[in-house]
């Protein structure tokens, strides 16, 4: 043969022997920050793409829930129970509410609207998951601002508790929306029912947390077994977000607290960041079993 | 002798096939006493190693599991049994395309393919006027991808690849695509990886570029290896291997893959 291997220079790698792509799951997601920025400016730019009011959607979806919520439930059925501030009340919870259910959703979607990349190239397929949980986040912003607005013109009176309650709410929906989003992405490849049974969820979601009614609706229903209620994690994020933004808008905050707030929130609360973390390494594991057949199964 | 650069040990890959999806299909499926499923082996117990440096032309009929290996080197796929292990960055092809985002333009997806190969902004700033002098997609780079012709669409993933600085480089099919003077800078330019020293896998049902691009050839056959060795043996294997029908089938296959391409490279 004219080339032989020996007449050729040979490149010396100082690299190990090792499987390609090796995957630390959510752990090289974190590695390979920059990519990840790419994919969640990529998810940024397309989610609303070929659409006219474009990222506007990200306000009107939650704003026009809110006005149904507030018309409907608020005014005519009367689920506001003659509380103080019940709009700001309403739209917290809806801001967290949102915030997880555009995790949910668009984290089921991500891996089967991604197939082009995952079909050709090796990469931790985590990423997409994630991704759209970044860019839920990033949606979370401008409407997390409005509601600070409203509370700052409605006369809020902030108190230590309300960045820790922010912060803690805002990790239970991160941990919990990544980890249904890992599972979901994945179970939705292999059947794509998956998709619909998020809808269920979500809706569910919505009348389970305490958003346009009372806690104290709830604590009036089950007594001394409304600690049921409490074990829904997004309920607990709910409700620190109404610690956090709503009991400082009404006229008495410690009465507020008192009537329309579980006694143990902060334990609930934790308790609650905890399982979603369990539940995080439980969907890891999940994911890194199962996600080998994942290219094939993308058709 | 160089280090071992590719080492795949007694690998299998199945797909499964599905006949039906919903219950009510698997449901009238049991009924009737038909398959549910059946698995396939895309590859079965192969093995082989590929040391740094070599340039390994990798040969068979469509269907034959080529793809499908190059898949399991690239770490896109993970083989079901078996160990594949590589030393260093692969870059390249697999299926004629590389993996793009149809919604983003050609300037963007440089980027977002760069960093899926581990290249920081930096690195792939560095790199990005060769990708696209290479390219040569003009005014095209801007508008999305999923508006490129398949062309255009190749071409970018080449260029994208062979200004990666890989260790292994994959070709699969590169130049299926593309006209005449892309092929031959093609040629060119993973002539000119493979003097690099590194290391090159490429698929081809070209006879003559095979020839002219490697020192050693794998044969696959419906997911067996069937022909490890010598360019020149493993062509005339392919070409020789069965007198029926078939075998002349695939030799006028490998002509006139090799007219179109041969004449002008």
């Amino acid at each position: 043969m004219a080339t032989g291997v020996e007449e050729r220079p040979v490149r010396i790698v100082d690299a190990p022997l090792a499987p390609p792509a090796e995957n630390l799951g959510l752990l090289s997601v974190f590695k390979r920050r920059y990519l990840l920025k790419l994919l969640v400016q990529r998810e940024i730019s397309g989610r609303y793409s070929n659409s006219m009011l474009g990222v506007f959607w990200s306000y009107i979806n939650p704003l026009t829930q809110f006005l149904v919520y507030w018309l409907f439930m608020g005014k005519i059925m009367g689920a506001d129970h003659g509380m103080d501030n019940y709009p700001v009340h309403l739209f917290a919870g809806l801001v967290i509410v949102h915030f997880f259910t555009e995790t949910f959703g668009a984290g089921t979607r991500s891996l089967l609207g991604n197939k082009g990349l995952l079909k050709k190239m090796a990469m931790p397929k985590e990423m997409f998951p994630v991704a759209s949980m970044l860019v839920s986040l990033y949606h979370l912003v401008p409407a997390a601002l409005i509601l600070l607005v409203v509370c700052v013109f409605s006369g809020w009176q902030p108190s230590w508790e309300t960045i820790p309650s922010l912060l803690l709410a805002l990790g239970i929906v991160m941990a919990l929306g990544t980890a249904l989003a890992l599972i979901f992405s994945l179970a939705n490849v292999f059947f794509r029912d998956f998709g619909s049974v998020v809808n269920i969820v979500t809706n569910y979601i919505r009348f389970g947390v305490p958003m346009m009614y009372p806690f104290s609706m709830i604590q009036d229903a089950l007594g001394d077994k409304s600690w049921i209620y409490l074990l829904n994690p997004i309920a607990d994020a709910v409700l620190l977000f109404q610690q956090a933004f709503w009991v400082g808008v009404t006229p008495n905050p410690e009465a507020t607290a008192t009537k329309h707030l579980p006694e143990n929130l902060w334990v609930f609360g934790l308790v609650a960041f905890g399982a979603s973390l369990v539940i995080l390494v439980i969907a890891q594991l999940i994911f890194s079993k199962h996600e080998n057949k994942i290219p094939e199964r993308l058709t | 002798m160089s280090a071992d650069s590719i080492v795949v040990d007694g690998v299998t890959k199945n797909f499964t096939l599905r006949y039906h999806r919903s219950i009510k299909d698997i449901t009238v499926a049991k009924i009737k006493g038909q398959a549910v499923s059946n698995t396939f082996k895309a590859l079965d117990d192969i093995s082989f190693t590929i040391k740094q440096g070599e340039s390994v032309g990798l040969m068979g009929l469509n269907g034959s599991g080529k793809s499908t290996l190059l898949k399991l080197i690239s770490g896109v796929m993970r083989p079901d049994q078996g160990v594949v292990k590589t030393r260093g960055q692969i870059a390249g092809l697999i299926a004629t395309g590389a993996g793009f985002h149809p919604q983003l333009s050609g300037r963007e997806n440089i980027f977002l393919n760069a960093a899926i190969y581990g290249l920081s902004e930096d690195e792939t700033a560095a790199i990005y006027d060769d990708v696209v002098r290479f390219a040569e997609l003009g005014d095209h780079l801007n508008s999305p991808v999923g508006n490129y012709s398949s062309g255009q669409y190749s071409r970018l993933g080449f260029s994208v690849a062979v200004h990666i600085d890989s260790d292994i480089f994959l070709a699969d099919e590169v130049l299926a695509v593309g006209d005449k003077p892309f092929k031959k800078k093609c040629m060119e330019k993973m002539e000119e990886i493979r003097d690099s020293g590194r290391t090159v896998v490429y698929v081809s049902h070209a006879a003559g570029s095979v020839k002219r691009m490697c020192d050693r050839v794998i044969c696959l056959e419906k997911g067996r290896l069937v022909f490890d060795g010598d360019v020149d043996e493993g062509i005339e294997y392919l070409h020789y291997g069965e007198d029926d029908a078939k075998g002349s089938a695939k030799l006028k296959q490998l002509e006139a893959a090799d007219s179109a391409l041969g004449a002008e490279v």
